[in-house]
């Protein structure tokens, strides 16, 4: 029998992502991707897998996953509540996120709500054994392509494993949560700065923006001040000849008010846009819930490519810190053995 | 002719040659975007991750952890001084419509009485036509082909139809396009080919590619009936619509 995470009951929008597929917007075929490129990053390197391994992205509310493979080792980040290992001879038994956990045959993983953040993540040792369309396994549903037959999980999918049984080892976790950053989101001028009145521009960054109802894959509206375009939109001041669009690209439409392009967003478009979120800050974009309110704030393009290469360098460490992760209360064998302490132990 | 750079953050720069849509323009875009492809081909321009073209510009985008705006726009400035009138092979291809069937062409009346032709001037004027395809967006395959003949240049529909069969061809402002999926659309119904714009089958699932010279070929219900067959079961021959 083929290894498998089994969907038992689906959760609302839970999608296969990795970072996504690089090479073919010129066909118009957007990238997707991970919403969270940190936190796929993390969950990956919890899990032993490359950064750019598929895992699944939760919204809103996990799936219940069925264990059909002799073991698996699965890493969550994200804040998920309340996550539970389910199995036919024990009770349920609460577990934490930003951690790996090995399952055995016959548990379910039932992954709660995700709490604080519109995203997170599950990555499973070894990765999926699906076929990549286009270099990637990243899901688009639009077009049906990537992931699980092109769409969200639904009750009764079996996910393949490329392992049937996980590799041995210590589960670890992660040291310390992740600093996002908080504070206004960074953000380029361009490339249609000059669409914009100096007004407009100020409006901009000297007021806060909320997430509104309309936010997903493609991309965040925002609600608050309108923004003044240069030239008034009866005259075309919100039309520009298409052009390419970059990830976290925000375009205001005729109505003034700013659109955070992400992962799904097409390929190019007629808006003017107004500016560009930083690379250092998408993620932060990707984890925004409704209601939540931001700040834009300008910075230079060799700051935020600076801004970016600091966040790597402090992602790598948070992956070389990676902790030994033991039960509450539980003694860690293992460990006690390589510190040679039971040794001391005994012959004292 | 100088261009402009435009920032799209960190991880993309967009290069702008004019604000205004043009084949000479567009050559110099379609040149530029050939350029890098060949560089990135030889080991150069490292960090580059794709490039994007449209009517009058092209967005270069790259990992900021690999290279940088300051490395690489010096380095695009030099392809674009060495000159882009090169340009590439461009791919002649030739697209089987169905005009016939008022099912696949219901505008083509309203076409017709709004450009003071009768329908089969319409369909001439269309067969006529010397398309090219500037840009895929919008959905994966969607192309934007210029070239319509003038005399039937239409703004989009008042009132966008909610549901516009895959394969519809249909007509708009300048442009002529052909929908990859079913999908909501604003542009006049004109005909419909039997072949799939994106078909995910294939290793190149878009057919179309910017910078094609594109033409009409008229076919009968019955031809139209013959090659969706084909074309649904994957044993049409793709290859005959392309001559280089």
């Amino acid at each position: 029998m083929t290894a498998a995470l089994k969907v038992v009951r689906a959760g609302l929008f839970d999608t296969l992502q990795d970072l996504g597929r690089m090479g073919f917007m010129a066909l118009g075929m957007p990238t997707a991707g991970a919403m969270d490129r940190v936190a796929l990053t993390l969950a990956n390197a919890l899990a032993g897998n490359p950064a750019n391994t598929a895992g699944l992205e939760i919204g809103v509310m996990g799936p219940d996953l069925l264990v059909e493979a002799d073991s698996v080792r699965v890493a969550l980040v994200g804040p998920l509540s309340p996550t539970l290992i389910d199995g036919p001879d024990a009770p349920p038994k609460p577990i934490e996120s930003d951690r790996s956990h090995l399952l055995k045959r016959g548990q379910t993983l039932k992954l709660g709500m995700v709490e604080g953040s519109s995203t997170a993540y599950l990555s499973v040792s070894g990765g999926f054994a699906l076929a990549p369309f286009m270099g990637s396994l990243s899901t688009y549903p639009r077009a049906g392509v990537g992931g699980f037959d092109g769409r969200k999980l639904a009750a009764g999918d079996a996910l393949p494993l490329a392992r049937d049984h996980a590799a041995p080892g210590d589960d670890r976790k992660l040291a310390a949560a992740f600093d996002y950053g908080a504070g206004p989101v960074r953000v380029v001028w361009g490339p249609q700065e000059d669409h914009f009145s100096a007004k407009g521009r100020r409006t901009f960054v000297e007021s806060d923006y909320r997430v509104s109802r309309e936010a997903d894959r493609m991309g965040i509206r925002f609600e608050g001040p309108t923004i003044e375009h240069a030239v008034s939109v009866a005259k075309g001041g919100a039309d520009i000849i298409s052009d390419g669009i970059a990830p976290g690209a925000i375009q205001v439409p005729g109505a003034g008010l700013p659109i955070v392009l992400m992962a799904d967003r097409q390929t190019v478009g007629g808006y003017p846009k107004i500016a560009t979120v930083a690379s250092v800050d998408l993620p932060r974009l990707g984890r925004l819930l409704p209601g939540q309110t931001v700040r834009f704030h300008a910075v230079s393009v060799a700051e935020a490519e600076e801004l970016r290469r600091d966040q790597e360098v402090r992602l790598q460490r948070a992956i070389a810190g990676f902790v030994v992760a033991r039960p509450p209360g539980g003694i860690d064998l293992a460990r006690l053995y390589e510190e040679n302490l039971i040794d001391g132990i005994v012959y004292e | 002719m100088s261009v402009r750079y435009l920032s799209c953050g960190d991880t993309a720069f967009t290069v702008e040659f004019g604000n205004e849509i043009s084949p000479e323009i567009n050559g110099r875009v379609m040149a530029l975007h050939a350029a890098i492809g060949h560089a990135r081909k030889a080991g150069d321009l490292a960090g580059v991750v794709e490039t994007v073209p449209t009517m009058r510009s092209l967005m270069v985008t790259y990992d900021p952890l690999a290279t940088s705006r300051a490395d690489l726009q010096p380095r695009i400035d030099l392809l674009i001084a060495r000159g882009l009138t090169s340009g590439m092979a461009s791919r002649r291809v030739t697209l089987p419509c169905c005009y016939d069937d008022p099912e696949f062409a219901p505008d083509l009346a309203e076409v017709a009485k709004r450009t003071g032709k009768t329908t089969e001037q319409v369909i001439a004027a269309h067969l006529a036509s010397p398309f090219k395809v500037y840009v895929l967006g919008f959905m994966p395959g969607l192309a934007y082909v210029a070239g319509l003949e003038q005399s039937l240049y239409l703004p989009r529909r008042a009132q966008p139809r909610v549901r516009v069969p895959r394969s519809s061809v249909a007509i708009a402002m300048d442009m002529t396009t052909i929908y990859p999926f079913e999908s909501p659309g604003g542009w006049h119904l004109i005909g419909r080919t039997p072949l799939w714009m994106f078909d995910k089958r294939h290793e190149q699932p878009v057919f179309l590619s910017p910078g094609d010279s594109l033409s009409f070929q008229r076919i009968d219900r019955k031809t139209y009936d013959r090659i969706a067959r084909d074309v649904e079961s994957g044993s049409f021959d793709w290859t005959k619509l392309v001559k280089k």
